[in-house]
C-alpha cells in the first residue's frame, strides 16, 4: 500500500504492506533511523514521535494509519538553519544523555510537554516523562534538562 | 593559553550527533542487509527429536534456513568458555544452535535469512520443532540438592566449587575466631535475579567482501577486540583479514561484554555463505530469554564480634544461580567473595561457594558484578551487629573500617584478575562523616519523631562498598597529530554511553596543549587499534586514559624534539599552549604543531603547499644522517600501552530515608545520598551522570526488577510490561558529595566510576526499611506485596 505522509516538513512516500509499523516505515523505509526501538511493545518510549503534534509510540502504529498526515521525528526538531531546539540544546547542556538511545523519545516527548505547559512543576515534569525508560541517566539530570529547556524556550520567545 | 581540561565539566563530544538523529546504532546501520531471525526453544529442557523446515520454505523472500546439521563443524561447536579457572571443573557452554538438547527458554534452535525481518519472524512461525520435553531444574537450591540434571555429564548441577579462607593475624581459621567470640550471629541473605537491560538490544551486521575475502562486522559490543579474535578463529580467517566496529551502543551495562554470542558467530558466517550483507538485531523477549542475566545469589553467613561491633570471624557460603551456561567463568561469584569485605578489616574470613546450573537464562556480569550481593551481605551484617548490641549502625561500622594509614592495605585473598586484593588508597572515616553529614544521620531521630507524630513511618539505611575497578590486563592509546594539526586519538575498548569520546579528549588536548575541539576520539574499532581488552569493571578512564596520556606523553616529547631543532632552542625551555610550541620568555620564536606534524614526515613529494615545507631540498637537514633518525618514525604520532599492576580500589557510601505506607505498604524513597570516591575527577559532571544512573538501576533492583520465573522454567514477566524498570516517576533525587583520594597506581591518580551508583542500593534500603518497619529485612527485591506479607508475618509472630 502506498502510504504518503509529511515528515518533518517533507512530503515523503513508500509502498509498504499493511502490516508494517509506523517505526520501521520511518526506519528502514524513509532511512530516518534517528527513531529508537527499543521493546516493540509500546512501554520504553524510544520510539516517541510526534504524530500531528502529539507524541505516540510509533512501534504501536501502522505505517497505512497514518496516509496524509504529519509526522515529526527527532531529525525535525532542530531549527531550519540546524541550530538545536531549545530541548535539544538543554539536554546537553544538563548532560541528560549517556548512551542516548532512549533520548530521541524523550525529545519528543518533551517537546510536546512544554508546549502544552510552559512552566511545569518537578511533579509534573516527572509525570510527563513517565511514559519513557531510561536506562543510563537515572533520570535527574532529565528532569534538571527539563527545567532548563522550559526556561530557554521563556527567554527566546 | 590552553583551558585546564582535566576536572573540568566539560559538555559532551557525543551530544550533538545522539541530540539529532544522527547516531549510528548497530541496526541503523546496512540498509538493503538480508535480516535474521531465531527460531528459539519454548521449554526449559527438552531434546530436539526432529526439526523440520519444510513448512518455511514457501515464505516468499526466505534466503535460507540453518539448523545445527547445517552447520560446518569450526562454527557448530560449542563456545568459548571466556574465562577458565582451576575450580571452574565442570565449565559448559552452548552451542550457537543446539545440538540434540535445548537447557533453557530462549535458547536458539534455528536461524532463518530472509529478504527482511517480517519476513523472516514469518519463516522462523513455520519450523516445526519436536520436543521431547525433560524435567527442569529452575531454583538453585533444588538444583544444588540434587535436582533433575541440567547437564547429564555434570554431577549434582556444580559447575565450581572454591574455598577461601583469610586467617587471623595470629593464623587462627575463621571458624574457629568464631567459635571464640563473645557474640555470634547465624542468618541467610538473599537476592533475586535481575538483568543489564540496556534499551538498546544486542545486534550484529556482517559484511562479506567477495573480492578482498575479507569481513566487516559491526556488533553492539562492549569488546571488539575480543569479539573480531574469536569471529576469526572460529571461521578460520586470518585475523588481518576481519575487523570489527561497534558503533553507537545502546547501553551495555555487561550483557554486551560477553562474546561471541552465537549471533556473533552465525550472522558473519551466514554472510560470507551467501555472500550477501546479514543483520540481525535481538528484540526485547529475545533480550529477556536469550541473553544474561545475574545476580541471584543465596547467601548463608556465620558472623563473631566484640561488644564493639568489631568484627573477628566471618564465615560465609554462597549458592551462585548461574543459569543453563557457564561462558563467563565464575567471575561473579569470585567478586562477591573478594568484594564482600568492602572497607572493613576483619579478623578472619572463610569464603565457600557453589555455582549452580539451572535451566535459566545464563548469568554473567551485570554492573556491579556480584559486588551489590556481597555488599548486601556485608552490610546487614553490620545492621544485624549494631542491633544485637543496640548500637548505632555508623558506629559499629566505624570500629571495623581501615584506617588511612593502613594503605596499600592487603586482604589477602585473589581477586577476580587473579592479582592479590590489595587496596591502594581510600579514607573511609572522612567518608563516613561525609555522607553521615550529608543525610543529617544525628539528627534523624528528631525527623523520626516528628514524622511518627504525623502517623508516618520512616527509616534510614547506610551501605559502604570497596570496588575494585580498573583490571588488566592493558588497553592502548594511539595519538596522532596530522599536518592540518588535528588530533586523532583512538583506543581499542568501547563506549556505551560512559562519555569516553569527551573524556579522552580531555586527557589528549590538556597533555598536547591543544584546544579540545581538534581533537577527536575513536573507540572500539579494530581499524583503528587491533589490541584492547573491553569496556567493564569500571576499567576505561583508568586503563585507556593512562594509555591515552601515555601515547600523548611521547607525542609531546618528540614534538618538542622537531620544534627545539627548528627553533634552534633547548627542548627544555618550550611551552606548548593552545597547538603553539614557544620558547618560554621569547615571544617571537614559536612553530605550530601542524608544522611540527609536516616536518615529522620527511616527503619526497610536495602534495600540497604545507607538505612542500617537508620535502628534501625544503629541508634538506644533515647531511650525515638520514631523514628519519635511527630508532624514529616518521610522523608526530605515539602508541602506548597502559598495563595496570593491579586494580585500583574505588570506594563509597550511600544512604537514604525511607517512608513505608502503613497501610499499602508502599516504600518510598524520601532522600538519597552518595559519597564516592574515585581518585583524581576526569569530568565530574560524567561521574555524577555514572552515579545517577547506577544507583538508580541499583533501586530497580532493590524494590522492583525480578526475573519471575516460574517452577517450568517460563520467564513470566519477559516484556517492559512485567519487567518493573524504575520511570522518573519512582527514581528519587539524588544528592552527592566527592572526595578524591588519588590512586598511586596510574599516572593520572585516577579510579573508575562506572558500576559504583549501583553496588550498595539494595542495602541501604533493606536497611533503611528495616529501620521504619522493626522488620528484619533479609531478602531483596522488596516489593509492596512481599513488605506486607512481611508485616504478617511478623503480626502473627507477636
Amino acid at each position: 500500500m502506498l502510504v504518503t505522509l509529511t515528515v518533518n516538513g517533507v512530503r515523503r512516500g513508500a509502498s509498504v504492506p499493511p502490516r508494517r509499523l509506523l517505526s520501521d516505515f520511518l526506519r528502514h523505509d524513509l532511512a530516518l533511523t534517528g527513531t529508537h526501538v527499543g521493546c516493540e511493545h509500546g512501554v520504553c518510549g524510544c520510539c516517541t514521535v510526534l504524530l500531528d503534534g502529539e507524541p505516540v509510540r510509533s512501534c504501536l502504529t501502522f505505517a497505512v494509519t497514518v496516509d496524509g498526515r504529519e509526522v515529526t521525528t527527532v531529525e525535525g526538531l532542530a531549527r531550519a538553519d540546524g541550530e538545536m531546539s531549545p530541548v535539544q540544546r538543554a539536554f546537553a547542556e544538563c548532560h541528560a544523555l549517556q548512551c542516548g538511545f532512549c533520548t530521541p523519545g524523550f525529545l519528543c516527548a518533551v517537546t510536546a510537554l512544554l508546549r502544552d505547559d510552559p512552566a511545569p512543576s518537578e511533579r509534573q515534569v516527572r509525570e510527563g516523562i513517565s511514559g519513557n525508560l531510561c536506562r543510563c541517566t537515572g533520570y535527574q539530570n532529565i528532569v534538571k534538562a527539563v527545567h532548563r529547556a522550559a526556561d530557554l524556550i521563556a527567554e527566546e520567545s | 593559553m590552553t583551558a585546564k581540561l582535566f576536572g573540568e565539566p566539560v559538555g559532551r563530544r557525543e551530544d550533538p550527533r545522539l541530540l539529532t538523529g544522527r547516531g549510528r546504532y548497530l541496526d541503523d546501520l546496512g540498509s538493503g542487509a538480508l535480516a535474521a531471525a531465531f527460531v528459539r526453544s519454548p521449554h526449559a529442557h527438552a531434546r530436539i527429536r526432529d526439526i523440520d523446515v519444510s513448512g518455511a520454505l514457501d515464505i516468499e523472500g526466505l534466503v535460507a534456513v540453518y539448523t545445527f546439521e547445517d552447520l560446518p563443524p569450526r562454527v557448530a561447536e560449542p563456545l568459548p568458555l571466556l574465562i577458565p579457572h582451576p575450580a571452574l571443573a565442570h565449565g559448559r557452554t552452548a552451542r550457537p544452535l543446539a545440538k540434540g538438547v535445548v537447557r533453557h527458554v530462549g535458547e536458539p534452535v534455528a536461524m532463518v535469512v530472509a529478504h527482511d525481518r517480517y519476513l523472516a519472524e514469518d519463516a522462523c512461525a513455520l519450523i516445526r520443532v519436536d520436543y521431547e520435553p525433560r524435567e527442569p531444574v529452575v531454583d538453585v537450591e533444588k538444583a544444588a540438592e540434587g535436582g533433575p540434571a541440567v547437564h547429564a555429564d555434570v554431577p549434582g548441577n556444580v559447575a565450581a566449587h572454591l574455598v577461601q579462607e583469610v586467617p587471623s593475624a595470629a593464623g587462627v581459621p575463621a571458624r574457629q575466631m568464631i567459635e571464640s567470640a563473645p557474640y555470634t550471629l547465624a542468618f541467610r541473605l538473599d537476592i533475586e535475579r535481575s538483568a543489564p537491560m540496556p534499551l538498546e538490544g544486542r545486534g550484529v551486521l556482517a559484511r562479506w567482501d567477495l573480492d578482498d575475502r575479507s569481513l566487516r562486522v559491526y556488533s553492539s559490543t562492549q569488546t571488539s577486540t575480543g569479539v573480531r579474535m574469536a569471529i576469526a578463529a572460529r571461521l578460520g580467517l586470518p585475523l588481518p583479514s576481519v575487523e570489527v566496529i561497534a558503533p553507537d551502543v545502546g547501553g551495555g551495562f555487561g550483557v554486551k561484554l560477553v562474546h561471541p554470542w552465537p549471533e556473533e558467530v552465525l550472522v558473519p558466517w551466514a554472510a560470507m555463505v551467501l555472500g550477501r550483507e546479514v543483520k540481525w538485531a535481538e528484540d526485547r523477549r529475545e533480550h529477556f530469554v536469550a541473553s544474561s542475566h545475574e545476580r541471584g545469589q543465596a547467601q548463608f553467613v556465620r558472623v563473631g564480634f566484640d561488644g564493639e561491633g568489631r568484627v573477628l570471624g566471618l564465615d560465609v557460603t554462597l549458592l551462585h544461580d548461574h543459569g543453563a551456561y557457564t561462558p563467563y567463568g565464575i567471575i561473579v561469584p569470585i567478586v562477591t567473595s573478594t568484594q564482600l569485605l568492602g572497607p572493613y578489616r576483619i579478623g578472619a574470613y572463610r569464603v565457600e561457594f557453589s555455582s549452580v546450573y539451572t535451566n535459566t537464562v545464563q548469568v554473567t556480569p551485570y554492573r556491579g558484578a556480584g559486588r551489590p550481593q556481597g555488599v548486601f551481605c556485608m552490610e546487614r551484617t553490620m545492621d544485624r551487629i549494631a542491633a544485637y548490641l543496640d548500637l548505632d549502625r555508623t558506629a559499629v561500622r566505624a570500629a571495623n573500617l581501615i584506617q588511612p594509614g593502613e594503605f596499600p592495605y592487603d586482604q589477602r585473598m585473589t581477586f577476580q584478575d587473579g592479582r592479590p586484593l590489595i587496596y591502594d588508597s581510600g579514607d573511609y572515616p572522612e567518608s563516613l562523616r561525609m555522607i553521615k553529614e550529608l543525610i543529617g544521620w544525628d539528627s534523624f531521630a528528631e525527623f523520626r519523631a516528628a514524622a511518627a507524630a504525623d502517623g508516618r513511618r520512616v527509616g534510614i539505611g547506610i551501605g559502604c562498598y570497596v570496588e575494585g575497578t580498573g583490571v588488566g590486563p592493558y588497553e592502548g592509546g594511539h595519538v596522532q597529530v596530522t599536518s592540518d594539526g588535528r588530533v586523532h586519538v583512538s583506543t581499542g575498548l568501547t563506549s556505551q554511553g560512559q562519555g569516553h569520546e569527551t573524556v579522552f579528549a580531555q586527557i589528549a588536548a590538556g597533555e598536547l596543549g591543544v584546544p579540545l575541539d581538534r581533537v577527536s576520539v575513536v573507540t572500539g574499532d579494530t581499524r583503528r587499534l587491533g589490541y584492547a581488552t573491553g569496556t567493564f569493571a569500571s576499567r576505561a578512564a583508568v586503563v585507556s586514559g593512562s594509555a591515552i596520556a601515555l601515547a600523548c606523553r611521547k607525542v609531546r616529547e618528540k614534538a618538542l624534539r622537531i620544534a627545539a631543532e627548528a627553533l634552534e632552542a633547548d627542548p627544555a625551555d618550550l611551552v606548548v599552549e593552545d597547538g603553539v610550541i614557544r620558547v618560554a620568555g621569547s615571544p617571537g620564536a614559536a612553530i605550530e604543531l601542524a608544522t611540527v606534524a609536516t616536518l615529522a614526515n620527511p616527503l619526497r613529494y610536495a602534495f600540497d603547499a604545507e607538505a612542500a615545507r617537508a620535502t628534501q631540498f625544503a629541508a634538506p637537514g644533515d647531511p650525515d644522517r638520514p631523514p628519519i633518525a635511527e630508532g624514529e618514525e616518521p610522523g608526530l604520532e605515539g602508541r602506548a600501552y597502559y598495563s595496570p599492576l593491579r586494580s585500583t580500589f574505588a570506594s563509597g557510601m550511600h544512604a537514604a530515608i525511607v517512608e513505608t505506607d502503613p497501610d499499602t505498604a508502599e516504600i518510598k524513597i524520601l532522600r538519597y545520598a552518595v559519597v564516592h570516591d574515585c581518585g583524581r575527577l576526569i569530568n565530574p559532571m560524567i561521574v555524577e551522570g555514572q552515579i545517577h544512573g547506577g544507583v538508580a538501576q541499583g533501586v530497580g533492583g532493590a524494590l522492583y526488577e525480578r526475573m519471575a520465573y516460574d517452577s517450568h522454567g517460563q520467564l513470566r514477566n519477559a516484556s517492559f510490561m512485567d519487567f518493573l524498570m524504575p520511570y522518573a516517576t519512582e527514581i528519587p533525587h539524588i544528592e552527592t558529595a566527592h572526595l578524591e583520594t588519588p590512586s598511586p597506581l596510574n599516572p593520572l591518580g585516577v579510579k573508575g566510576a562506572g558500576e559504583a551508583g549501583v553496588i550498595p542500593v539494595a542495602a541501604v534500603i533493606a536497611g533503611a526499611v528495616e529501620d521504619a518497619e522493626g522488620i528484619v529485612i533479609d531478602r531483596m527485591p522488596l516489593s509492596p506485596s512481599d513488605l506486607f506479607r512481611l508485616r504478617e508475618e511478623a503480626a502473627r509472630r507477636r
